[in-house]
């Protein structure tokens, strides 16, 4: 599996005299088995871009390539794309319908045309992913806490067996327990299942402690893409940006300024509390 | 496609049209409708023509925004139209198998598609130059006699300067649930009809459902923040009419009173 | 006199089956006591579901009590004579941006609570000026609240809660929906009224970040408050708040880690600057 987004670009309202050029040029290989993190501000192209990943969008300019074809191509199978890049949006738990959490995970899969059986088999996995227990399975939807919704919502997704899957900022007014719980799930997805992730989200703490790639979008265009060491040691340009790097980032730069002779490289609380205990010989 | 629904938005610019007491653009507008069933012949359109084109010009919302919203529209005013068209007694024209186009239904389906036409257009010119709030209070004032009989006029304003204000809102939520599904594997374009009246089932129910939470949200904020229906209520920006108003009153009247010595003085009919 | 106090406050709901019968009560407020002093910023912390937003629409008399009562500037809720003036006096913004601004103009709606309070039209217009300007908005008041950022809608709602001049604002979980720079928008925006203007603030909140500068933290669990101190206090029980469903700032988290790891530091390290110096002084001790 593979996904490569060639030279695209993308305008909207190209007929009216206010185009906005939502993406410029933009460059960008995913391979198979990678956790990558997508950051930029409100309003950057994070959305615009991983809509065209599943062909939700069609790029103005430029073509995405699956496994090699290009799924602008007529007789390219968009269904079939979507199964195979599930994209959860924002809030995903608004778009559940059916009477029953069950029913509502199947939809995925009933449209691609799958057996009844096989359907169900899907279905009762993805739900075993992500940690719902057989009792809530002929639950109305809507009577679920706000964290279990998400899960379900984020089932419907992985009951289509996607290969890779785009979360947009999947931990959204989660309690920091919730958000753990969900980030957790999507780290085993990719490690045990060898799902490919693309992670779009705002938390910078977040983002340095799961993914092992980092793409920065600004205004449209890719700003950086590389592991979450180098990005964040840029900082101050990603604050320019309106971005940021993780708290930890900041104390240790202060530490620095201090006079302790640390390696202000660390991201997580962990590398952090490492690199404080070497200086300190313990 | 589905923001492209400009029915009902306001367009922020300024002009004497913006400018203009709600209440006589909603008087107005009422003048317009009635102007344009008066009489059936060219003479009064043409002047019912020339009088929306100096008034869009007046108004400054560029007219292919105008019509972008109007697509929808214009759509089911074309339907009306074929309607009329095949379904019109009368002289033959044209027969083609099973349908016969008269000489009647083509004069009706002309005459359709200018009135619904100019209306559509006109009545969204109000819609465009006037802030809901504006419109909201220009009814309230103009309806407010009705209060006599026990009409909600206070509720009744409030009601649709509310629903103006989620339009936006829910379109732009009925494209993002349309997409979720989609990446579900939703199909919403191809099939027969009874399918896609099916596959509406996954949007129409979080739509609802979306739009009954809203309003909950909202009916405890408004009355978080003191709302107890019109009684005692102040404006902070009290309807007063100044000369312009006054003006457009007369402009109004004359255009009026043009229409029916025009159409009745000079009618030119297509048949 | 304490602004807000509540006393023994419960508040019951009756759960129901798929047939509409009765199958029990959950008290999502159970027992509360809370007092706030005028001018104080208050926190209350908890998870989803820990009953913290049900407390908060209690403040504002939008959810009456089960059982005890609530009082606001000494005025029961219950009371409805007091309705009105309970409303005035603690102003409540929501979580939502979307579902709270009425008004189509930004200055508009700032307008809304005085239309409705009676407050005369010149009034009315000085009042929007001022909010505006308080929260940082004023040059967008002839905007449409659609086209602007969430941060932004939020701070209009708290234009639209301080033009009815309140003595207090709830504010329940208001950056939920919020990406950082919007959250740091609106925290700074409440933090100057409470600062400037000496008025009291209720925050609702599950980023820990956003409680380190209040007077005073409630934290809640299944309807209980089973907290409460300073942030320091609070935020020095990381274990007690991991099993709460919640987290502590980075810097603090960093503080206890190191200091699980024998490097002994304070507890309770709330900013940088502190764990910097706090490092330098056990840098000293080593020596």
């Amino acid at each position: 599996m593979s996904i490569i987004v060639n030279h695209v670009s993308c305008v909207f309202g190209g007929d009216t005299n206010m185009p906005v050029n939502a993406l410029k040029d933009i460059n960008l290989v995913i391979n198979e088995g990678e956790f990558i993190g997508l950051i930029g501000h409100t309003g950057s192209g994070k959305s615009t871009l991983v809509q065209h990943l599943n062909g939700l969008i069609k790029a103005t300019e430029g073509a995405v390539y699956f496994n090699g074809e290009d799924i602008s191509d007529k007789d390219f199978d968009k269904k079939k794309l979507r199964s195979k890049v599930g994209l959860v949006f924002q809030y995903p738990e608004h778009q559940l319908f059916e009477i029953d959490v069950f029913s509502d995970v199947c939809f995925g899969p009933k449209n691609l045309g799958l057996s009844k059986k096989e359907t169900e088999l899907r279905a009762y996995k993805a739900l075993k992913q992500v940690g719902i227990s057989d009792e809530y399975f002929y639950q109305s939807p809507f009577a679920l806490s706000g964290g279990q919704k998400r899960r379900v919502a984020i089932a419907g997704v992985l009951a289509m067996e996607p290969e890779v899957l785009i979360l947009d900022e999947p931990t959204a007014g989660l309690d920091p327990k919730g958000r753990d719980e969900i980030l957790t799930m999507i780290k085993k997805l990719q490690t045990e299942m060898g799902i490919t992730v693309i992670l779009v989200s705002h938390s910078m703490e977040d983002v340095a402690q799961y993914v092992d790639r980092i793409v920065v979008m600004n205004q449209g265009e890719i700003m950086y893409d590389a592991e979450p060491k180098e990005v964040f040691s840029h900082y101050k340009e990603l604050e320019a940006v309106e971005l940021a790097a993780p708290a930890v980032t900041y104390i240790m730069e202060k530490c620095r300024e201090a006079g302790f002779p640390v390696n202000v490289k660390a991201t997580t609380v962990l590398e952090a509390k490492n690199e404080i205990l070497r200086i300190f010989h313990k | 496609m589905l923001r492209d629904i400009t029915l009902g938005q306001y367009y922020q610019t300024d002009s004497a049209l913006h400018r203009m007491d709600p209440r006589i653009k909603l008087a107005g507008t009422m003048v317009y409708m009635i102007s344009l069933f008066i009489y059936k012949n060219i003479t009064a359109y043409l002047l019912a023509f020339l009088f929306l084109a100096v008034v869009i010009r007046i108004s400054r919302v560029p007219f292919r925004f105008m019509i972008k919203g109007l697509k929808a529209v214009m759509f089911l005013l074309l339907i009306t139209a074929v309607f009329n068209l095949f379904l019109t007694r009368g002289e033959p024209l044209v027969s083609i198998w099973k349908l016969t186009i008269t000489k009647e239904g083509l004069v009706n389906a002309v005459y359709i598609v200018i009135r619904l036409g100019f209306l559509i257009i006109g009545s969204s010119l109000m819609t465009l130059t006037t802030t809901p709030n504006q419109l909201t209070d220009g009814l309230e004032k103009i309806m407010a006699p009705l209060k006599i009989f026990k009409v909600p006029v206070h509720e009744v304003a409030m009601m649709m300067s509310i629903a103006l204000r989620f339009i936006p809102i829910l379109m732009e939520e009925t494209d993002k649930i349309m997409k979720a599904q989609m990446a579900r594997g939703a199909d919403f374009e191809s099939g027969r009809l009874l399918d896609k009246a099916k596959a509406m089932v996954p949007l129409l129910v979080p739509l609802i459902i979306s739009a009954f939470r809203r309003a909950n949200d909202l009916a405890m904020a408004m009355e978080a923040r003191c709302y107890q229906g019109g009684e005692g209520r102040t404006k902070m920006k009290p309807l007063q009419y100044k000369r312009i108003d006054y003006m457009a009153y007369g402009v109004m009247a004359l255009y009026l009173l043009g229409v029916i010595l025009l159409g009745r003085l000079f009618p030119l009919h297509l048949i | 006199m304490e602004i807000i106090e509540t006393k023994n406050l419960v508040f019951e709901y009756i759960r129901r089956d798929d047939e509409g019968n009765v199958e029990g009560f959950t008290k999502a407020v159970d027992n509360v006591n809370l007092e706030v002093k005028q001018g104080d910023f208050i926190a209350i912390l908890g998870h989803n579901g820990s009953g913290k937003s049900t407390l908060a629409k209690h403040l504002n008399a939008v959810v009456m009590p089960t059982e005890g009562t609530v009082y606001v500037d000494g005025k029961d809720t219950q009371d409805k004579e007091a309705l009105w003036d309970i409303r005035k006096t603690a102003g409540m913004v929501f979580q939502n941006p979307d579902n709270q601004i009425i008004g189509q103009i930004v200055e508009e709606d700032v307008g809304f609570g005085p239309e409705n309070m009676g407050v005369p039209t010149q009034e009315i217009w000085e009042r929007v000026e001022e909010s505006l300007k308080a929260v940082g908005m004023y040059a967008y008041r002839k905007h449409s609240p659609n086209k602007l950022s969430g941060g932004q809608k939020q701070r209009v709602s708290i234009a639209g809660v301080l033009a009815m001049h309140p003595k207090c604002i709830v504010l329940d979980e208001p950056t939920a929906m919020l990406d950082p720079n919007g959250r740091k928008e609106v925290i700074r925006a409440v933090r100057a009224l409470n600062q400037a203007e000496d008025i009291t603030v209720i925050l609702i909140t599950h980023y820990m970040e956003e409680v380190i500068h209040a007077d005073k933290v409630f934290v809640m669990d299944q309807g209980k408050v089973v907290m409460e101190g300073t942030p320091k206090k609070i935020f020095s029980q990381v274990e007690r708040l991991k099993e709460l469903r919640l987290d502590v700032p980075q810097v603090t988290l960093l503080a206890y880690e190191l200091g699980k790891s024998g490097l002994n530091l304070p507890k309770g390290i709330l900013t940088t600057e502190e764990f910097v110096e706090e490092l330098q002084k056990a840098a000293l001790r080593m020596l």
